[in-house]
């Protein structure tokens, strides 16, 4: 593949006009993300340790595990998945517990772009706008999870999926690119994949930019990625595809936040964070809750500034709800087996 | 110079692993006597966390354990009897010292609990045979009844010293539940738990799947409501539990739907039977169509 020249303009998305100037080139965007400060990674992580030991109990933890589920993006991505599956997993969504109503819903389901039409007709008027307790439709695209096609099987993968009527789009960068430092080519997808998320009548499909945390090997490289997938214009970031070890961890999701911090510190401007895959217990989606109230602060505590990407999460949250409604612990057999 | 003494710190045995309660507390155990090297040795003191914690990992290893066939059950729990005459010295002299009964005694009731391993083994792929049938049904039909196991069973292991003793005890309570492919949670004896904590170390060396014996060691009175009501054990033995408030345990056991064995007192408290191994297995009824030539 040819090296892109340091001179070459990249796409001229507002944000990074903003910030990093009129001249937008190759070597102004690289200037900028090698010049952003390292990561103290021994202090990243003893920070996420010490926020992952707080106690959270009796009220506080009810409260918690509603917020956990209304966060949650129920996900299925199989290669396996069926529109049968599909219903069923939006039946999930729609009611998590069957023996308990007052369970809220998740903020959105999470499938494949060719499912999106069985997840919006088996949603109904649960996906209409302004609808109590309204889900979104959030489709993976790019060629999810590798990334690797070429940019207009990129292009049309999103455009199929928000014309299909997906409310959001989870698109991967691809890390080749990112990890040989050729910066300006993963933002120039970035913004041509969001100007794909248009729909006809201007409004735009939420971008959540996959950063691929797993395969980005260093702190330093996540919140460079955090900080071009921002200035290229994503909505959200988003830490793994849930298809590479590790997914999203503590210490990772935090340096994320703390992009997001800076960002808003910066422009005013609110960006979502989505951990996504590797996430199983409550307890440790309580860590999670408590890393952005201390980083970001609580008002990130909403679908449209933090999302959870996972799927057997939702069963475990059930069933420590159950066990705070019932006062006795509760089984896998009272939950769906999705 | 004499040497000092290495004084042991018994540990629950959960999912295969020897671990300290979440709760980091630990109870005195005391001698009855001072033949031991140590005057008392501390065991973990289970919270209801280490039995929910312990369920988890019971509930995992059903499948496995259950999906064994009986004859190679039988051979894992031969094997728990072998490992366990290779080590009697140490479970006797543990059961002289910490139950005060005489070292004859101590060596008879590890001999007696050897025994009851290899006399439940056997039963491991015969259970089937005596409990099952098939039944005469009016139609063109082979229509069997089998026995398979229930599940997760928590088990409170005979309390008080003296006879049947706290390894015999616990092999009473414990080994007729694992012969159809039940996993167990067990509360061995407050008062003398090392017998069967030791005995952990002995599941850990003899092919018993992690997770299929769960030793707790600590209050019954604190964490057997806490299994009693658990939505996610099957049944419950009550066997130890004639002190405590048993009936409420039966109770709660009830929201479930548990099997429930009430406690039994005296020394024959759990003596061997079939009806031990078939009270914790559900009955499977198959229905087959005969061919009519």
């Amino acid at each position: 593949m040819e090296t892109t020249r340091a001179g070459t303009t990249v796409a001229p998305a507002s944000r990074a006009l903003e910030v990093i100037g009129g001249d937008l080139t190759e070597r102004s965007l690289r200037r900028y993300l090698e010049g952003i400060p390292g990561v103290d990674a021994v202090g990243l992580e003893a920070r996420a340790a010490a926020l992952g030991t707080r106690s959270i109990k009796t009220t506080s933890k009810a409260w918690a595990l509603d917020t956990i589920i209304r966060l949650t993006d129920l996900t299925t991505l199989e290669g396996a998945d069926t529109p049968g599956k599909v219903k069923s997993l939006v039946a999930k969504a729609l009611v998590p517990d069957p023996d308990d109503m007052s369970t809220p819903r998740v903020a959105a389901v999470c499938v494949y772009g060719d499912m999106v039409p069985h997840a919006v007709e088996a949603l109904g008027s649960a996906h209409d706008d302004g609808a109590t307790g309204r889900i979104n439709v959030a489709a993976v695209a790019t060629a999810f999870p590798s990334g690797r096609a070429s940019r207009s099987v990129k292009l049309s993968d999103t455009s199929d999926a928000v014309a299909a009527g997906a409310d959001e789009i989870d698109m991967v960068i691809d890390r080749g690119a990112f990890l040989s430092g050729r910066y300006g080519q993963v933002f120039d997808e970035i913004v041509a994949v969001k100007e794909a998320c248009k729909r006809p009548d201007g409004t735009y499909a939420h971008l959540k930019v996959i950063l691929e945390t797993g395969e980005l090997n260093t702190y330093d490289n996540v919140r460079r990625a955090s900080w071009l997938g921002i200035l290229a214009g994503g909505d959200f970031i988003k830490t793994s595809t849930g298809k590479v070890t590790p997914a999203a961890t503590l210490p990772v999701t935090l340096s994320m936040l703390e992009v997001v911090r800076d960002w808003h510190r910066l422009t005013g401007e609110k960006i979502g964070v989505k951990p996504a895959g590797g996430i199983r217990a409550s307890k440790d989606a309580i860590k999670y809750l408590v890393t952005v109230a201390e980083t970001v602060g609580e008002e990130w505590l909403q679908p449209d500034l933090f999302r959870f990407g996972a799927s057997s999460l939702l069963n475990d949250v059930l069933l420590q709800r159950q066990k705070l409604t019932s006062g006795r612990y509760s089984g896998p057999a009272y939950v769906t087996i999705d | 110079m004499s040497r000092l003494a290495v004084p042991k710190t018994y540990k629950l045995y959960v999912g295969g692993k020897f671990i300290r309660s979440e709760s980091g507390r630990v109870y005195e155990v005391a001698t009855t006597k001072g033949s031991f090297s140590v005057s008392s040795v501390n065991a973990a003191k289970a919270s209801r966390k280490d039995a929910r914690d312990a369920v988890v990992a019971a509930r995992a290893a059903v499948s496995g354990w259950s999906g064994t066939t009986g004859y190679n059950r039988g051979q894992v729990l031969y094997r728990i009897a072998e490992i366990l005459d290779g080590r009697r010295a140490q479970f006797a002299e543990e059961i002289a010292a910490f139950e005060g009964v005489s070292a004859s005694a101590a060596q008879a009731q590890v001999d007696e609990a050897i025994d009851l391993w290899v006399w439940y083994a056997g039963w491991a792929d015969k259970y089937v045979q005596v409990a099952g049938n098939g039944n005469a049904v009016s139609g063109p039909f082979f229509n069997l009844s089998v026995p398979e196991p229930t599940g997760v069973v928590a088990v409170i292991a005979p309390q008080s010293a003296g006879v049947p003793g706290s390894l015999l005890g616990f092999v009473r309570a414990v080994a007729p539940v694992l012969v159809s492919g039940n996993t167990v949670v067990v509360i061995p004896s407050e008062k003398a738990p090392l017998a069967a904590l030791s005995l952990g170390e002995v599941f850990a060396t003899s092919d018993v799947p992690a997770g299929v014996v769960n030793v707790l060691s600590g209050s019954p009175a604190e964490i057997a409501p806490w299994l009693a009501a658990h939505a996610d054990v099957n049944a419950l033995d009550l066997l130890g539990a004639g002190e405590l408030e048993w009936v409420d345990l039966q109770i709660a056991a009830a929201d479930t739907l548990k099997r429930v064995l009430p406690p039994e007192p005296g020394p024959d408290a759990g003596a061997p039977s079939l009806e031990r191994i078939t009270f914790f297995t559900e009955t499977k009824t198959v229905w087959h169509t005969k061919g009519l030539l």
